[in-house]
């Protein structure tokens, strides 16, 4: 099977919108009632959280939505039955925590992604050497790309080591923190500059503090797209049609 | 075999550093500084000066002589509640302060369970003159309130962690992102031998000198080193030194709860499985879908639900065993001691005598036991659990 992602970013296009949200939240069945909303709204890729009970690069909003989707009783597995009763169309990232994907068993987790349209993992707990030694193989065989992150804090070496294992695009942090927590994106520009003169084989997308189409528009300018999560999911947050409110605020971004 | 650490981070199939990468250049900039700042005379020299001018090292071993009369073998208590501060906890945070002084440092951060780290952590930045704020789980503020007061009164901010159990694996959450938040000029000094490569082994090493000293104070080796464990770093430092001399046998003892066929219960190792819990590999708690389980103590510096992966490591490779005490066993135990030696013991530390009645004990046999801390922060606890007032 062909990897969406790889597809989507084979020519490095610019302005890509990635949006986050958690599986399962805010009601159970809602992780597929987004993913079609965002398809019709014409987001470039689309990242699913896989909700943990100790989610600790994560701020208050996506704990939060962890916590109920958890308590709406959101797994892996039903997660993998939601994708397969609805393929996605647009390519598609699961962002997890190491251990629940230790628990599904790291091969069969692989597997399931290829067959329900998995393109890419997030697993902000894995580190590049394990990643190299124990895992590199197992995702090749699927065919799934692993996204790395960088900070303000990783040093360029360590920047040109991470560009030479990914096979996806590289997340760059805006600024060091949790998820969602600064209000402020004009210090990133100075990082994201940076990353940009590196000139690096591997599209960046940039994430964590973007929140409406000024800061998305600002990204832009140095990267191949930004991420959205904490502000996209208080926007579904509350609200009586969340495919609406979807909708719309994707159209307020791009 | 080899019980130590590898160069990787790993005892065995357990340890390492599964960090996000936002961690990465504190853990990398620990990873090669602590052992060559370990190592340094001035380190060594500063180090053993505090523990012997202001925590009080060496701590005495003393024989409680009606102890050995009830369970028929002479048993030995290792007086840590005697340390500055009321625990063990107080030998890692000089360690660290020092590391963290080194290493220019300006802003300390710490979790805590029963209080007692939060309070040596406290004790040492302000000997150190360092900002310090210490995470607690809300539930545990209540239960050790007269910690969080020594906290405060000793400079500290004391910050609720309100997610989870509310309790000590929810404020080390909470620490590790404030570490993540404050990558620069912040060390966050953990109080067990828990989290990423070089915590559990630099943790070991600054406790180790528990089991230094008992080899010094004893004529020739014990039968028996017995210690509670939460996240196990006084029981690694009562191990420590004993770990190849195979005919020692080490014995953990971890909370119960309310029984291990409850589901109120911190019996990591008698319960737990292999995963992944605040970056390291480990045995931890958890249900079938990896999601950690909200562990239950009535003490709560054992009311956690991983464990140090160098126990998960003498656990598998059958050098320690591992024993689990009920609340109501632990009380019993605390109540024992108090009576017999006239020595209230910490929660924590109670465990570890309650197994005394459980061993096979010979009037030869010599018991170490490792009487981490003293119980004045439990005296809200006894005196509801036991109708004190
Ligand atoms: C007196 C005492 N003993 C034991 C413990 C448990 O920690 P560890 O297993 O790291 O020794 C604590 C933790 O707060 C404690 O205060």
């Amino acid at each position: 099977m062909k990897n969406k992602l790889t597809e989507l970013l084979k020519n490095k296009p610019q302005n890509l919108l990635n949006i986050f949200y958690t599986a399962g939240y805010p009601q159970l069945e809602d992780t597929t009632t987004l993913l079609t909303a965002l398809e019709n709204a014409k987001v470039d890729l689309v990242e699913i959280g896989i909700p943990f009970s100790d989610p600790l690069a994560d701020g208050p909003t996506i704990q939060e939505s962890s916590k109920i989707a958890l308590e709406n009783g959101m797994s892996i597995e039903k997660l993998f039955s939601q994708l397969e009763n609805n393929t996605p169309k647009v390519p598609v990232l699961l962002m997890g925590y190491l251990n629940p994907v230790m628990q599904y068993g790291l091969e069969a987790f692989c597997k399931r992604c290829q067959e329900v349209g998995v393109d890419g993992l997030i697993v902000p707990d894995l580190p590049m050497y394990i990643y190299q030694t124990e895992f590199k193989e197992v995702f090749e065989k699927y065919n799934i790309s692993n996204i790395f992150l960088v900070t303000p804090q990783t040093s360029e070496k360590r920047i040109r080591e991470i560009d030479d294992n990914s096979n996806g695009f590289i997340y760059a942090v805006s600024s060091a923190s949790t998820t969602g927590s600064k209000t402020d994106f004009s210090a990133a520009a100075d990082y994201l500059g940076k990353l940009k003169d590196m000139e690096l084989k591997t599209p960046i997308l940039t994430g964590f503090n973007i929140k409406n189409q000024q800061n998305f528009n600002d990204a832009c300018k140095y990267v191949n797209g930004a991420i959205i999560g904490s502000e996209f999911i208080r926007q579904i947050t509350d609200v009586e049609d969340i495919s609406k409110a979807a909708t719309n605020f994707v159209a307020s971004i791009k | 075999m080899s019980y130590q650490v590898n160069e990787q981070g790993f005892y065995g199939e357990f340890g390492g550093a599964f960090i996000p990468e936002l961690l990465y250049p504190n853990i990398e900039e620990l990873q090669e500084n602590y052992l060559a700042i370990e190592k340094s005379p001035e380190f060594q020299e500063e180090f053993h000066q505090l523990l012997k001018d202001y925590v009080g090292r060496p701590t005495p071993l003393f024989l409680a002589k009606r102890l050995s009369e009830k369970y028929g073998a002479q048993i030995w208590l290792k007086r840590e509640d005697l340390c500055h501060t009321g625990a063990h906890k107080v030998n890692n945070t000089i360690g660290q302060i020092l590391l963290a002084e080194k290493l220019g440092k300006k802003r300390i951060i710490a979790e805590t369970g029963a209080g007692q780290h939060g309070v040596a952590t406290a004790t040492v930045c302000a000997l150190k003159g360092l900002e310090c704020i210490v995470y607690m789980g809300e539930k545990d503020i209540e239960r050790q309130a007269p910690n969080v007061a020594r906290m405060k009164m000793l400079g500290a901010t004391v910050r609720p962690a309100t997610s989870g159990s509310k309790t000590l694996k929810d404020a080390t959450n909470e620490a590790m992102r404030d570490w993540i938040n404050n990558p620069e000029d912040t060390h966050y000094i953990i109080g067990s031998v828990v989290g990423p490569h070089p915590y559990p082994d630099m943790v070991a090493r600054y406790q180790s000198v528990i089991s230094e000293e008992i080899k010094k104070q004893m004529d020739g080796l014990p039968d028996y080193v017995i210690a509670c464990v939460g996240g196990g770093s006084n029981a690694m430092g009562a191990f420590y030194h004993f770990l190849d001399d195979k005919e020692v046998k080490l014995i953990g003892v971890e909370a119960a709860g309310l029984g291990v066929d409850t589901d109120k219960t911190a019996a990591t190792l008698t319960l737990g499985t292999p995963g992944v819990l605040h970056a390291s590999r480990s045995i931890m708690m958890q249900d079938k879908d990896g999601q950690v389980i909200e562990p239950h103590s009535i003490s709560a510096g054992l009311d956690y639900p991983g464990i140090g992966p160098a126990h998960a490591w003498l656990k598998v490779s059958d050098r320690a065993q591992y024993m689990a005490v009920t609340d109501a066993e632990a009380l019993e135990a605390a109540v024992e001691v108090s009576r017999l030696e006239g020595i209230i013991p910490a929660l924590e530390t109670a465990h570890a005598f309650s197994v005394l009645k459980d061993l096979d004990l010979k009037p030869t046999d010599r018991v170490v036991i490792n009487l981490s801390g003293r119980g004045d922060k439990d005296m809200n606890t006894y005196m509801e659990e036991l109708n004190l007032l």
